[in-house]
C-alpha cells in the first residue's frame, strides 16, 4: 500500500511535474467542457485549423521575446474573425475558405520557425506540446483565459444552447447570432492558446472533440455531456502524466492516447449510442 | 449588437396580426415569390397550399422575418417582424438534428428564452409554464424523454408546446402533418383549435388539400405568386387549381362541391 502511495506520489516531488499536474487539470477540464459544441455543431475540422493557424502568432511572439500565449491569442482571434467574414462574403464553401487559411498560416510559421537554429526542437514543442517546461506565469494566463471561457460558457449556456440546437428558432427569438457565433469562434481561440503548452498545436483536436465525443455516447442532456467530457479529460490528463513520468512518453500524446482508449473502450460498450446500438439496428433492419 | 437594446416591438391596437403588401422575394437573384398581398385577423387560420417549390416556406421565413423580401412590405401588428419575438416558425422536422442531447422539456423552454432574459436562469413560475404547454398538447408524461425517444408526433408537439410557452400570438407550422398518422393529425388541428380560441393566429403549409379546405379559415393557394386568396370554397375553383398545379391534379365534381385529388405530394422533398 505504501509502495502504491510512494509511486502515485513520487512525480509530484518535482516543482515541474506539479507544474504540469496543474496544467493539464485546467486544459483537461476547460477544452473538453467547450468542445461539447464542437461535437454537437460538427466544428472539429474548424477547430483543428484554428489550432495551427495560431502556428505564426505563436513563432513571431518567440522570435520577438513576447510571451507566447499573447502571440497565440492575437493570431487565434484574428482568424477566428477572418475565416467567418470569408465564409459569410464568398461563394467559396466555408471549409474551403478554412482549408485555405488553415493551410497557408501553417506554412508561413513553419517557414518563420525553420530560419531558426533550433528549428527541430522549436517545432516539436509547438506541435505536441512542453507540459514539463510550463513555467508560473504561464500557468496564471492559463488559469484566467479558462476562467474566462467558464463565465461565458455559464452566462450564454441558454442563449449557445438554443443556437447550437435550433438556429431557425435562435433566429426567430431575435437572438444576436452574429455575436454568439463569433463568440465561440473566440472561445475557441481562447481554449487553444490554454492547452497550447500541454497538447500541442496538433493535438490540441483531440482535448477538443475526443472527451466529447465519449461523453456524447453515455449523456443525455447537455450538463451532463459537459461534466463527463471534463472529468474523462482530467482524468485522462492525470494518466497521461503518469505514462509520462514513468515511462517516458510524450506527455502530450500520452494524454490524447488515453482519451482515445476510453473513446474506444467506451464506443464498443455504450448501449444507447455506440456500435453494439448500430449493429442491433442493422439486425432489426 | 442591436438585439439586446431594442426593446420588443409593441403592438397597435386594432392592427391586423399579419399584413403583406406585394411582397416579392429572390434567391440568387432568381424570383422565387411575387406579387403576395394579404392580411390576417388576430386568432385567423390559414393554410398555405400550392405545389413543391411554389415557395411556400420562403413565404414563411418572411413572415417571420428571418428571410427578407426583396420588394414589398410585412407587418406584424403594425411593425416589421424583425422586432417581434411573438413569432414562432417551426420548420420542417427534417431540419432538426434529434440526436442532439436535449429533453422534451428543454426544448419546450427553448421558447422562453427572451422572455427570462440574459444571464437568468429559468424560475419556478418559466418551468410551470412549460409543464403547462406540455400538458395542453398531451406530452405530460415525457418531459424527461430525449427527443430521440420521440415518435413523430410527439416531436412534432413538442415544438407546439415549445410556441406555446414562447407564449406566441403568431404560429408558422411548415408541413406539420407530413409522415403523421390520422388520429395524431387529428390532435395537432385540435390543439389548434385551441390556439385560435385564444387569438393566437396560425398559418400552416401544407400538401393535403382535402385538409385545408375542411379545417381552415383560409386558403392561400401559392404557385410564385398569389394564385388565390380566401376561404377555400372562393379559393378551390377548377381554374385556381388548373393555374397552381396544371396537369398534376384531378378535380371530380362530387355534388356539394369539388373533390381533389393532387398527385404532387411527398414527404419532406421540399427545398423552397
Amino acid at each position: 500500500m505504501t509502495g502504491l502511495l510512494a509511486w502515485l506520489s513520487e512525480p509530484f516531488s518535482y516543482p515541474f511535474m506539479v507544474r504540469g499536474l496543474w496544467a493539464s487539470l485546467i486544459v483537461g477540464i476547460v477544452v473538453p467542457l467547450l468542445g461539447t459544441y464542437v461535437v454537437l455543431r460538427g466544428m472539429a475540422f474548424f477547430g483543428d485549423a484554428m489550432a495551427h493557424i495560431v502556428l505564426p502568432g505563436v513563432v513571431i511572439a518567440y522570435l520577438l521575446g513576447w510571451p507566447i500565449t499573447l502571440g497565440a491569442l492575437v493570431a487565434g482571434v484574428l482568424a477566428a474573425l477572418i475565416i467567418g467574414a470569408i465564409s459569410r462574403r464568398t461563394r467559396i464553401r466555408e471549409d474551403t475558405a478554412i482549408g485555405v487559411v488553415f493551410a497557408g498560416a501553417f506554412a508561413l510559421g513553419v517557414a518563420m520557425l525553420s530560419l531558426q537554429r533550433s528549428y527541430a526542437v522549436d517545432l516539436a514543442h509547438i506541435l505536441f506540446g512542453n507540459l514539463l517546461g510550463v513555467s508560473n506565469s504561464d500557468l496564471r494566463l492559463m488559469a484566467v483565459l479558462s476562467g474566462i471561457v467558464l463565465l461565458t460558457i455559464g452566462a450564454f449556456y441558454k442563449e449557445f444552447l438554443v443556437m447550437s440546437f435550433d438556429p431557425t428558432l435562435a433566429a426567430t427569438l431575435r437572438l444576436p447570432v452574429f455575436i454568439l457565433q463569433n463568440a465561440l469562434l473566440v472561445l475557441m481561440a481562447l481554449v487553444i492558446v490554454v492547452s497550447l503548452q500541454t497538447v500541442g498545436v496538433a493535438l490540441i483536436l483531440a482535448m477538443l472533440v475526443t472527451p466529447g465525443a465519449t461523453a456524447y455516447l453515455v449523456t443525455r442532456r447537455l450538463p451532463s455531456m459537459m461534466a463527463v467530457a471534463s472529468i474523462l479529460g482530467a482524468a485522462s490528463a492525470i494518466c497521461g502524466l503518469y505514462l509520462s513520468f514513468y515511462w517516458n512518453f510524450a506527455s502530450g500524446p500520452a494524454i490524447v492516447l488515453v482519451e482515445t482508449a476510453v473513446f474506444v473502450v467506451v464506443f464498443i460498450m455504450a448501449p444507447s449510442r455506440g456500435w453494439r446500438r448500430s449493429s442491433i439496428l442493422e439486425k432489426r433492419g | 449588437m442591436s438585439n439586446w437594446v431594442i426593446k420588443h416591438a409593441t403592438h397597435k391596437d386594432n392592427s391586423p396580426a399579419i399584413r403583406l403588401e406585394s411582397v416579392a422575394v429572390q434567391y440568387n437573384g432568381a424570383p422565387a415569390l411575387f406579387e403576395v398581398s394579404l392580411t390576417l385577423q388576430p386568432g385567423e387560420r390559414a393554410a398555405i397550399v400550392g405545389p413543391n417549390g411554389a415557395g411556400k416556406t420562403s413565404l414563411m421565413q418572411v413572415i417571420a422575418g428571418t428571410l427578407r423580401p426583396s420588394a414589398g412590405s410585412v407587418e406584424i401588428f403594425g411593425h416589421r417582424p424583425g422586432g417581434h419575438v411573438c413569432i414562432a416558425y417551426l420548420p420542417q422536422r427534417s431540419q432538426i438534428d434529434w440526436e442532439f442531447p436535449v429533453t422534451v422539456r428543454e426544448v419546450a423552454m427553448m421558447g422562453r428564452i427572451r422572455k427570462i432574459g440574459l444571464f437568468r436562469w429559468p424560475t419556478r413560475r418559466d418551468w410551470g409554464i412549460v409543464d403547462d404547454a406540455l400538458g395542453r398538447v398531451g406530452l405530460s408524461g415525457f418531459q424527461d424523454r430525449r427527443i430521440a425517444e420521440l415518435s413523430g408526433g410527439e416531436q412534432q408537439k413538442v415544438f407546439l408546446a415549445q410556441a406555446l410557452a414562447q407564449e406566441a400570438e403568431v404560429i408558422l407550422l411548415d408541413e406539420p402533418f407530413n409522415g403523421l398518422d390520422m388520429p395524431t393529425q387529428g390532435s395537432i388541428l385540435d390543439i389548434l383549435d385551441e390556439l385560435r380560441a385564444a387569438r393566437v393566429t396560425a398559418i400552416v403549409a401544407t400538401h393535403d388539400l382535402n385538409l385545408a379546405a375542411e379545417r381552415f379559415d383560409r386558403v392561400l393557394l401559392l404557385q410564385r405568386r398569389l394564385i388565390a386568396f380566401g376561404a377555400p370554397a372562393q379559393v378551390f375553383t377548377r381554374p385556381n387549381l388548373m393555374l397552381a398545379y396544371g396537369g398534376h391534379v384531378h378535380v371530380l365534381p362530387d355534388g356539394e362541391g369539388l373533390m381533389i385529388l393532387t398527385d404532387t405530394c411527398c414527404e419532406g422533398d421540399e427545398v423552397a
